[in-house]
């Protein structure tokens, strides 16, 4: 399903060469379970990135060791130069310039749409509240929800929290925006909107590794593609390639699938 | 969670019934439930007239002596026009029980304006600052010409509604920080926190009442005077924060692991993220068990009677002790019975106040009938 047909496609491109995510030798293990094999990969800045891959291959392991969200047990890992590390204070200056959305929105139910978005800006970096509302409600504009800055999370549908969530880590003005199957917990109706702000993202520069299983959205935007299985990166080519030429059985095994030939 | 909350279906048209159709539908629409009603019926026949022949016909309503109440078949208010204010103030010198009186006046005036969101403001604060002096100054006198009462007088309601409500204060962060600390990553601390936890559970609020009025005294300096009122306040929070904390646990553990990850993602530290976003909703949860926790520990604080401390029940037994006044105690525990329960529902209204305005759950505006 292409649900950006109508999209104009961003630029293709590596990317400005500057790296923003270098992962070298990554390996990751829950108990004796490895979850992470070997991963090595480079993110240049302005690189749009579609991983790939069936479920259980390591594809969300590896987005949220990038933001320390999961520790990892051997390899490198550095955003914007920053080693990811336990060291909390490396921690926090990474998880200040990638902001992440999740699958299931993760919005904050007791907070207005507003405060959802103010309350990091707020309180992690200090910023005047008059100020962070008024950023706030520019990025409410950008995902075109402005008029429900006053509502509960509760109260909107699952296309509009998906777009709520964008903006909230977009007040954070991030380096980086890495998504977790983003519309997989959506219906169908509202999985365009939300590739659209997605998009438009894009569009405007923003780094981004996005775990989903929308083709359309990874032919038109992405410059890279990356198809991941038990844990290992098995191939990544830009989108032409990889949805034309497949180079691994698995990979056109899984596209087979994913595109329903 | 990610679907659209569905379009609400009217509900079906109310139906015009009578009384008497009423009745039949749901009392007498089986057998059985017909039996029932009958029977309950009857057995309220045989219990409410006696009842309430004994609490008002009967009753000797105004001043008397102890021999009218003696001779009359129904309750003695007299008993109460005569003793109210030993049972409501304990052993407080009676010319000086205004100063208990506007004590509490004070401290509930305080509460009851705090319950209300909207006045949570800098003159709010303002008023707690100078209350808490001015209740402490009433109760204990000694300055400003107040002659002084030790608190060994101290007792009645004013004891009661002190103990319970310094003692709720003070668990209430007590009981977040050791639920906090029983959910910690740190094992250490999740050990102490278990171990305080577990060890309080387990012992009875009369043990530790009486470990922390004979016991710790034995283990301090000889010189050193714990004030036997401070242990028992003591001995209570200990308890009352145990409770808390695993009622506390209980919501945070409700909390989906999503809400701790966009917290961390967002870069919130950990005091952040539990002030702000975790606490809130855990809170929210859990305001039914916490009520009845807290109503519970007002109960509770009877207890003190065992180590010679006159509360509101202490006070009442101490009223029957007086010969002429003997064996009214129907009457002496029905008053204490009413102003327990006037706090308790006090309350418990204001915990479903609570969660009335504090839910945001899925629901549209206009959904909210
Ligand atoms: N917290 C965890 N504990 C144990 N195993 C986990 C945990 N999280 C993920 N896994 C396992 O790691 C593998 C990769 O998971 P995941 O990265 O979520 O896969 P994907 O996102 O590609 O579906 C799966 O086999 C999963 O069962
Ligand atoms: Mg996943």
């Amino acid at each position: 399903m292409s649900a950006t047909d109508t999209q104009q496609a961003p630029s293709v491109g590596r990317g400005s060469g500057e790296p923003m995510i270098q992962i070298r030798q990554l390996s990751k293990w829950f108990g004796n379970f490895q979850a992470l094999d070997n991963i090595d990969l480079t993110v240049s800045r302005r690189e749009r990135i579609v991983i790939c891959g069936p479920s259980g291959s390591g594809k969300s392991t590896l987005i949220r060791c990038i933001n320390a969200l999961e520790p990892y047990q051997k390899g490198e890992l550095l955003v914007d130069g920053i080693p990811v590390s336990d060291n909390l204070k490396n921690i926090d200056a990474v998880r200040s310039e990638v902001g992440m959305v999740f699958q299931q929105f993760n919005l904050f139910p007791h907070l207005t749409v507003l405060d959802n978005l103010t309350l990091a800006p707020i309180w992690v970096r200090k910023i005047p509240r008059a100020e962070a509302e008024e950023t706030a409600r520019y990025y409410l504009e950008r995902v075109r929800i402005p008029e429900q800055a006053d509502k509960y999370p509760g109260q909107l549908s699952g296309g509009q929290q998906q777009r709520v969530a964008i903006a909230r880590s977009l007040c954070m003005k991030p380096k980086i925006m890495l998504f977790d199957e983003p519309t997989s917990a959506l219906d169908p109706e509202m999985i365009k909107e939300v590739l659209d702000t997605m998009t438009e993202l894009a569009k405007e520069g923003m780094t981004m590794l996005v775990v989903t299983h929308e083709m359309g959205f990874a032919r038109k935007v992405a410059n890279r593609v990356i198809f991941m299985d038990e844990g290992r990166i098995v191939e990544q080519n830009d989108p032409e390639t990889f949805f034309n030429n497949p180079q691994s059985e698995r990979t056109r095994l899984f596209l087979s699938q994913v595109l329903g030939h | 969670m990610t679907d659209l909350a569905a379009p609400t279906t009217a509900p079906p048209p109310a139906q015009a019934t009578s009384p008497l159709n009423w009745i039949r539908q749901n009392l007498f629409n089986t057998w059985y439930n017909s039996l029932l009603t009958i029977l309950l019926l009857w057995i309220a026949y045989q219990l409410v007239p006696p009842i309430v022949t004994w609490l008002t016909v009967d009753a000797v309503w105004w001043a008397a002596p102890s021999e009218v109440c003696r001779e009359a078949a129904g309750a003695c208010w007299a008993f109460i026009h005569e003793k109210w204010r030993f049972i409501v103030f304990g052993f407080y010198p009676h010319a000086e029980q205004w100063r208990p009186a506007l004590a509490m006046v004070i401290g509930l005036g305080l509460l009851a304006a705090s319950c209300n969101r909207a006045l949570w403001n800098r003159w709010l604060a303002l008023g707690w600052l100078i209350g808490l002096p001015a209740i402490g100054i009433l109760m204990s006198g000694g300055i400003l010409g107040l002659t002084h009462v030790p608190n060994t007088r101290w007792g009645g309601l004013p004891l009661t509604l002190g103990l319970a409500v310094i003692g709720l204060v003070v668990a209430f962060p007590l009981g977040i920080l050791l639920a906090l600390a029983r959910r910690s990553d740190m094992p250490a601390v999740r050990a102490v926190a278990i171990i305080y936890i577990e060890l309080i559970r387990g012992v009875p609020l009369i043990t530790i009442l009486f470990m922390a009025s004979l016991i710790i005294p034995l283990f301090l300096p000889s010189g050193v005077n714990f004030d036997r009122l401070a242990r028992a306040q003591i001995g209570m929070i200990m308890f009352a924060a145990a409770y808390l904390a695993e009622v506390i646990r209980g919501g945070l553990q409700a909390i989906p692991k999503g809400q701790y990850e966009a917290a961390d993602s967002l870069g919130l530290s950990y005091w952040q993220k539990q002030r702000l976003i975790i606490l809130p909703q855990a809170l929210r949860i859990s305001i039914p068990p916490i009520v009845n926790t807290f109503i519970g520990f007002f109960k509770d604080t009877s207890l003190v009677i065992i180590i010679g401390l006159f509360d509101l029940v202490g006070a009442a037994r101490a009223s029957l002790a007086d010969a002429e006044w003997r064996g009214f105690y129907k009457e002496a525990y029905l008053f204490i019975a009413l102003i327990y329960f006037f706090f308790c529902y006090m309350m418990s209204a204001y915990s479903q106040h609570l969660e009335r305005t504090l839910d945001h759950s899925n629901r549209r505006k206009g959904d909210l009938g």
